[in-house]
């Protein structure tokens, strides 16, 4: 049973990437990557917790009360930060190729090759 | 000396950030002098880490937070003389790069300036850290600077294109490297590589350790542009403005390599079955395989920039086989071939930008013959091409001789062979280039090369250009890759180096426990020539020239029948070569998905 | 490759792929159980050590600060690249256009907006105390600006922010946080070291350059956000021009 977090990251990891794989819209293939990225949070925070633990911020608990690990949260605090700024790139490169090809299929831009 | 480590990072960005603020009221040539004086003063500051490093690391903990009993709180930046070695190279291209671009960039204002010193930063950042998930956030920052600079022309879509190829391989790159980092961390509860390497030492790898270990090292992997992860670069660096490119072929793809080797040697050295001839294989084998590609797809690229951009494949391979030894003179031939190619891909590059700047294409082809009128860019270019080719003991000779020789020295004697015959075909295709542009040797049309959308302007509006600040950087990388075997006493210098990065006990002690020993560097030799590495270097020279030839001139040298006779046997292999690199990036996602597990199962097989 | 093919190697690559990484996380303690001494160490002294009742805030502007920092470049650095990308190009010009109409939804909007700017505020000086901080309350007074678009009109919403002046914050807070470092070395400790004043644990003047930290990430991040959403807006209109 405790098992169950760990395999819901590797999930969303891998159908994540299914997604990028198989997309045929950019913004689709942004949002994928958001999910992936997602994976990485789940399996920080599920590894830092622990039973019966509160929240690492003893403003109004006492400081000895049993609280999860700091660390992970502080980790995932920059991940979402990284994972707002490339999709936010992707974005812009999405609406770019959008107006100067008129498509939004990945598979259609085949200019770069060999 | 010590407070001079946080500054290779925190001068670009406090430059970046001041640009930024002030960009609206500044007059016109300030982003120019204020990039090139940040990027100078953090060249200055991280030779002098070099110099300062190089007979004891040092551990300079981030905030004050020394470890406590044996455990890091904090972040450290762990300089030695390759990482800060590293810093140095990435700031000298930058300010390469940034002269050259003087005036080129003013139709965004500050905007070009401001992702340079990021990126800068960013790769001077990853060098010298000494924590894995800071790692991962200055990996992030060379990532997010280099993706927008890659589609700095947005009116064309090959750019866009390329950036989007870069940018979604590379975060799924990150992404991996992340899991590792989560992975190691639910194991040792550390994120200090030396912390890291402590925890695992000794106990013998489980799926865990396994899993994690091909994680980080396809993660960067990735960024180092090895096979089947290297689909992105190609497309990066045919449609980045040619500075960019400099950067790319020079310090970022080395880097990637230098986080696998890094990661390699603190963490993962000290775990038994790590150091065996299982892994040393799988990593030769990588690196044989990128070598190989990468040489042959750069032979059939008439796209300047992107066969240049296979030669960096090629070397990235190369660069792998190095470290993939295991032992410390591979690693000081793969340094050494890191800092001759670095600095003479980016001499090729900016004359790429000044043909480019004069001619308005870079397409071998079409440029054929009109460079006559740029024989100086002709000469560098010429000298380039030949320091890749490295006869002995010019350009990439010291690097090659080394790893040759260490490959030699532990029975993988097949290495020196396959080194030099991929450097021939390699250097081959840019003498190639050399000959038709600069010439006008050979043919005016040419089947064998891939047709590719040309490029005519980096910039919208070409401002007057002055050709000394396009030529002096140019020469001055050129020259300095060229000569670079010369500096007495380097080979003594980057062989210690090499061994005080491969010494994890020494890592830890230096990290964890605050110990300060010094070892005597003391010599100024010049570099040793051995017999066989001459030879070795000969066979290139010779060999890339004559391929050269063979290919300007093969209609006329070669009867019809024969040519018919080869292409019937390789056509097809070529072809389906060239349709594998289609440009669409859910066929390269599916590659790196392919080569993440492939790596994985590889490596369970021979650690458990 | 087809897309077949394509969709085939990644049937067989994910499946791989899947294995290993639930081999490997197998091998994590038990979901509950975790006990690194990193973590454990740093709840029990933080609050002590540097006054904040936050420890993750803590983590993130004071024990591994410099990760926050490169963080906090990547952010600047991805809207100046934002601003690279989508910036308007020769064959391109624009004009402004507006859609709501209503003066009542005006006033709401304006006065919620008001309200929204308190409540960032509110959660950015709270970083060291509660949850909260920098980043969260950035974006929070970020999205009080796009209240005023939203519920106002494109003209106004520029008008509060002016390119030089969010051009400036964003540098200011961005070149802010590495500048408080090199004042930790000039007063001769190591960059980024905290150097207070402390305060005491639970009230607003606390945790030393955590607070200053904290408000500089706060300046940048919104400064961040609003241009990155006015460059998508810029473009929107364009776009808007063209087809209209």
């Amino acid at each position: 049973m405790s098992y169950l977090p760990y395999a819901l990251a590797v999930w969303i990891f891998v159908v994540g990437i299914y997604g990028v794989v198989s997309s045929r819209n950019f913004v689709h293939l942004v949002v994928c990557l958001t999910v992936t990225q997602s994976s990485t949070y789940v399996l920080l925070l599920a590894i830092g917790y622990t039973n019966g633990g509160t929240a690492p911020i003893f403003a109004d608990v006492p400081q000895t009360s049993k609280a999860v690990d700091p660390v992970v949260q502080a980790l995932t605090l920059t991940d979402v930060v990284v994972s707002v700024t490339v999709a936010a790139l992707l974005l812009a490169l999405a609406i770019q190729v959008q107006k100067r090809r008129g498509t939004m299929n990945p598979d259609e831009l085949r200019e770069l090759r060999g | 000396m010590d407070a001079l480590v946080p500054l290779p990072v925190a001068i670009p960005l406090i430059a970046a950030a001041a640009l930024t603020a002030t960009g609206h009221f500044l007059e016109k040539r300030v982003d120019d002098l204020t990039a090139i004086a940040a990027s100078a003063a953090t060249l200055v500051i991280s030779l002098l880490l070099v110099f300062h490093a190089a007979d004891h690391r040092l551990a300079y903990w981030m905030g004050g937070w020394k470890p406590r009993h044996g455990l890091a709180i904090g972040v450290s930046f762990t300089v030695d003389p390759v990482g800060a070695g590293f810093a140095a190279l990435a700031a000298a291209l930058m300010t390469a790069a940034l002269v050259f671009s003087w005036r080129y960039f003013d139709e965004v204002g500050t905007l070009f300036h401001v992702l340079m010193l990021a990126f800068l930063a960013g790769m001077c950042g990853f060098a010298l850290s000494g924590d894995l998930f800071n790692m991962f956030v200055w990996f992030e920052l060379m990532g997010a600077a280099a993706y927008a600079l890659t589609g700095y022309r947005v009116e064309e879509t090959s750019p866009l294109q390329g950036a989007i190829n870069f940018a979604v391989t590379n975060t799924l790159g990150a992404y991996c490297v992340l899991i590792g980092i989560a992975l190691l961390y639910g194991r040792t509860g550390a994120l200090n590589l030396a912390q890291i390497g402590q925890t695992l030492a000794g106990r013998s790898p489980d799926g865990l350790v396994v899993v994690a270990l091909t994680l980080v090292v396809c993660g960067f992997l990735v960024k180092g542009a090895i096979v089947p992860f290297h689909f992105w670069l190609a497309d990066a660096h045919a449609v980045a403005p040619t500075p960019v490119c400099v950067l790319f072929s020079g310090a970022m793809v080395e880097l990637g390599l230098y986080g696998v080797a890094r990661v390699y040697w603190t963490a993962f050295a000290g775990v038994p079955g790590a150091h065996d001839g299982g892994l040393r294989d799988i990593l030769l084998g990588l690196g044989v395989l990128t070598a190989v590609l990468g040489c042959v797809m750069c032979f059939l690229q008439r796209h300047i920039k992107r066969l240049l951009a296979y030669s960096t494949i090629s070397h990235a391979g190369l660069m792998l086989i190095g470290i993939a030894l295991l032992r410390p003179d591979g690693v000081a031939g793969s340094a050494l071939i890191v800092i001759a190619h670095g600095l003479v891909k980016g001499g090729l590059f900016l004359c790429v930008g000044i043909l480019l700047n004069a001619l308005s294409t870079v397409d071998e082809l079409r440029l054929r013959g009109r460079g006559r009128a740029l024989w100086p860019v002709g000469v560098l270019f010429t000298l380039g091409a030949l320091a890749l080719a490295a006869p002995a003991p010019l350009g990439l000779f010291l690097g090659k001789s080394l790893v040759e020789g260490s490959a030699a020295h532990h029975s993988y004697g097949w290495v020196a062979p396959l080194v030099t015959a991929v450097t021939i075909v390699s250097a081959g295709a840019v003498l190639r280039v050399a000959g038709r542009v600069f010439l006008g040797l050979g043919a005016a049309e040419d089947p064998l090369l891939s047709p590719e959308p040309d490029e005519e302007h980096e910039v919208a509006q070409d401002p007057e250009r002055s050709g000394v600040l396009m030529l002096l950087p140019t020469a001055a990388l050129i020259l300095a890759g060229v000569g670079m075997g010369l500096v007495p006493g380097i080979e003594h210098h980057v062989k210690h180096a090499a061994e005080t990065f491969t010494d994890r006990q020494s890592y830890v002690a230096t990290v964890l426990n605050g110990a300060n020993e010094h070892t005597a560097v003391d010599s100024l030799s010049l570099l040793t020539l051995h017999a066989s590495s001459v030879a070795w270097s000969l066979a290139s020279l010779v060999g890339s020239v004559l391929l050269a030839l063979l290919a300007l001139y093969r209609e006329r040298l070669v009867g019809r029948a024969a040519r018919d006779r080869a292409y019937a046997l390789v056509g097809g292999g070529l072809d389906a070569l060239r349709a594998v690199h289609s440009g669409v990036i859910g066929d390269y996602v599916a590659w790196l998905t392919f080569g993440v597990a492939a790596l994985g199962g590889l490596l369970a097989l021979v650690l458990t | 490759m087809t897309r077949r093919g394509r969709l085939a190697l990644f049937a067989v690559s994910a499946a791989g792929l899947s294995a290993l990484l639930l081999w490997a996380v197998a091998g994590l303690p038990d979901f509950g159980h975790f006990q690194g001494r990193y973590g454990a160490t740093l709840n029990k002294v933080a609050v002590s050590e540097r006054h904040a009742t936050n420890v993750v805030t803590a983590i993130v502007f004071d024990y591994r600060g410099i990760d926050t920092l490169g963080e906090e470049f990547i952010l600047f650095t991805s809207v100046i690249g934002v601003a690279l990308l989508l910036r308007e190009t020769r064959d391109e010009t624009g004009r402004i256009h507006d859609a709501v109409r209503s003066d009542a939804l005006r006033l709401v909007g304006i006065a919620f907006a008001a309200v929204l700017f308190t409540i960032g505020l509110y959660v950015v000086a709270h970083g060291p105390i509660t949850p909260g901080g920098g980043f969260q309350g950035g974006v929070v007074l970020a999205g009080a600006f796009t209240l005023v678009y939203l519920a106002g009109d494109y003209r106004a919403y520029r008008g509060l922010t002016p390119q030089p002046a969010l051009d400036f914050v964003e540098g200011a807070g961005a070149g802010g946080y590495a500048v408080i470092g090199i004042v930790s070395m000039l007063l001769g400790s190591a960059y980024l070291h905290n150097f207070g004043p402390f305060g005491t644990p639970g009230t607003l003047a606390s945790a030393g350059t955590i607070s200053m930290l904290n408000l500089a990430t706060a300046l940048e991040v919104t400064a961040a956000f609003v241009l990155l959403f006015t460059e998508f807006l810029e473009d929107l209109q364009l776009t808007r021009e063209q087809s209209a």
